[in-house]
């Protein structure tokens, strides 16, 4: 499984052709305590950079953007009770969705671990 | 602690000597503090069935049609005499901060006095009492109050046309973009992107994608402006409009609007301007000089009509040449006669076929026209001018006064326009823009606007307006500066703060994630 970042801190775990989503630990820093996460429907296609899924916290409502195009498998249903788990486990327990890749191509210009840790670095 | 001060100690008396009488903590049986009192649910007051009036007994039952809906349950209202309802509300108000009572810096706001004298000409029968079906010629005078009000604003804006209807500035910009898509559709020319800059208030890119457009973000510069290369680096034919809000949101005004209008026009869009932030150029700077296409004005700001939790709010579109066609109903056009009539469906055939259509069912919020044409008559345009003046001035008084204990993000790009903008940059580990603003409602303010905008971390934006005077300014640039002060320093009793608020410091994740909406009877 390999994972890759996006310059909007959104993460995706990759295998084969599908992925799992979510919003980096940096992210949840920033958005502070997250009170809701409106997440895409099951089976929505989904287009790199656009609009997939808005989380909201005591500060601001966010964006969440589509790292890659392709068609949503599942979001995680846990987060309707426990929006929290994006705060404490941001890149486990509290991802977004999971989703097939329409084109695996479009990873490549994403960014790995080493790389989106020197970006937000330079913050 | 004690949360009075009994003594009347105020700041010139020199450091707060506390005698143990005065220290020790002070139970009261009631949970009243003093005349600060605890007051319960309006469901907690009272006796079930308890009633402020005498009812004449029903004689007979319900109509037999209406006998299959007969409510089996007594009705769970609250039963309160009317001194008991009288003092209910008397009491939370008296926990309520208001205009009225101090400094309302909430940036982005423009929370300014609101003049008595626009309140009773609001309140005189002419202009109150009038129904908006009622005959034409019946309300001439109504009617060329919003006239007047109109040409006002297209001579203060420099603009052509105005459509007074929208009712707040969300559905101003709406209109605009309504208005927009209006001239794109009549030359055959389907654009599908809106620009909004990161600079931009929030609700420009909620109100182009409810038009109908995708919305796309354009980055700021360091200093706080839009990014003109990268916003002239995406026009093209697909982008129907662009969205500046002027001055922006970081408070500092758009220098290059007239070279950035320029491009937009080039490649045949609009440009739209957020003009709530217009308190701080009116008579100054018209809008219609710079290129704009249409642009809101907030009533409720700039021409001082209360808001805020009360309103309503009015927001009227100033429109280019290119726009007015498309403008919508109704609208007041004057006859040769002199008489007063209003452009309804009915004419617009002959007379504005254009029309988008209309954004409201009626003319506009005619108490907020009477309120604005009474603040610009009394005012003048010399003290219009005065107004934008001094808002400006007081603004930079205390972004210059405050910025050696907060920083000040773009205290680097110039002056600031109406606004002052702040972060809580160098507070000690663990404190934050939050532990600020819960601390100056200890301090007896409303707390600044924080976290925004977004641009910003830990962002506080003040806006002291112009109705704030050099003493009024000093003593809210005090209270943030002693503030700023602990905050560097991690004063932990900060981090609990408010102390002195009726309530303390409440879990608003907790009340975010598991609202409570309504009281339930305890079981």
């Amino acid at each position: 499984m390999t994972r890759y970042f996006t310059k909007d801190h959104e993460w995706i775990a990759v295998e084969g052709d599908t992925a799992t989503v979510g919003i980096t630990d940096y992210a949840q820093g920033q958005l502070g305590d997250i009170t809701f996460v409106e997440l895409p429907a099951d089976g929505a296609a989904l287009t790199k950079g656009a609009s997939a899924s808005v989380v909201d916290s005591v500060k601001a409502a966010s964006d969440v953007y589509a790292p890659v195009s392709g068609t949503v498998g599942a979001a995680n249903a846990a987060l309707a009770d426990a929006p929290e788990l994006v705060n404490t486990d941001p890149e486990g327990e509290g991802w977004l969705w999971t989703m097939t890749l329409a084109d695996a191509g479009e990873l490549a210009g994403l960014m790995d671990e080493a790389s989106y840790q020197d970006y937000i670095a330079g913050l | 602690m004690n949360d009075l001060n009994p003594a009347g100690w105020r700041p010139e008396m020199g450091p707060r000597q506390h005698p143990a009488h005065e220290t020790a903590a002070v139970h009261t049986a009631t949970g009243n503090r003093g005349l600060q009192l605890e007051e319960p649910l309006i469901f907690e007051i009272g006796a079930p069935g308890g009633c402020g009036v005498d009812f004449d007994a029903v004689e007979g039952g319900p109509a037999d049609a209406l006998a299959p809906f007969v409510r089996k349950a007594p009705l769970a209202l609250p039963g309160l005499s009317e001194p008991e309802t009288v003092r209910h509300y008397t009491r939370l108000s008296r926990q309520n901060y208001a205009i009225d009572l101090g400094p309302f810096p909430l940036g982005s706001c423009t929370m300014k006095h609101n003049p008595r004298l626009d309140e009773k000409v609001a309140r005189m029968a002419g202009f109150a009492d009038v129904h908006p079906l009622q005959p034409v010629h019946t309300v001439q005078g109504a009617l060329k109050v919003i006239h007047e009000l109109a040409q006002w604003l297209c001579t203060l804006t420099g603009m052509p046309g105005v459509a007074m209807t929208p009712k707040a500035g969300a559905h101003g910009e709406l209109c605009g973009l309504l208005c927009i898509r209006a001239a794109l559709e009549a030359r055959g020319d389907a654009r599908e992107v809106v620009l909004v800059p990161e600079s931009a208030h929030g609700t420009n890119p909620a109100t182009a994608a409810f038009a109908g457009y995708r919305v796309e973000s354009i980055p700021a510069t360091a200093d706080g402006r839009v990014d003109r290369a990268a916003l002239e680096a995406r026009l093209g034919s697909d982008v129907a409009a662009v969205m500046i809000t002027n001055p922006n949101t970081c408070g500092l005004f758009e220098r290059e609007l007239k070279a950035i209008a320029d491009a937009v026009h080039a490649v045949g869009a609009f440009v739209y301007c957020d003009g709530a932030n217009f308190n701080a150029i009116v008579g100054r700077v018209r809008p219609g000089d710079l290129g704009v296409d249409a642009m809101h004005i907030n009533l409720h700001k700039t021409f001082s009509t209360p808001h805020g939790g009360g309103g309503p709010g009015s927001g009227p579109v100033v429109l280019s040449e290119a726009l007015v066609p498309y403008g919508p109903l109704p609208f007041i056009a004057v006859e040769a006669d002199g008489e007063l009539r209003l452009i309804e469906e009915e004419d617009a055939p002959r007379d504005h076929p254009g029309a988008f259509g209309r954004m409201s069912a009626f003319h506009g919020q005619m108490g907020m026209f009477t309120r604005a044409l009474a603040y610009i008559l009394s005012h003048g345009a010399d003290g219009l001018r005065q107004v934008s003046g001094d808002a400006v001035l007081n603004a930079n008084y205390l972004l210059r006064s405050l910025e050696d204990v907060l920083d000040a993000p773009f205290g680097a790009s110039g002056p600031c326009m109406h606004e002052a903008l702040f972060s809580d940059d160098g507070f000690a580990a663990g404190f934050s823009t939050i532990d600020l603003a819960k601390g100056l409602i200890d301090e007896g303010f409303h707390p600044m606007t924080v976290y925004f905008p977004l641009v910003v971390h830990g962002a506080m934006l003040v806006e002291p307006t112009e109705t704030e005077s050099k003493a009024g300014l000093d003593q809210l640039g005090m209270a943030i500066r002693s503030l700023a002060e602990r905050a560097r320093a991690g004063d932990e009793a900060l981090k609990h703060a408010p102390m002195l608020a009726p309530r303390r410091r409440l879990d608003e994740t907790l009340a975010a994630r598991k609202p409570v909406l309504r009281w339930r009877e305890p079981a």
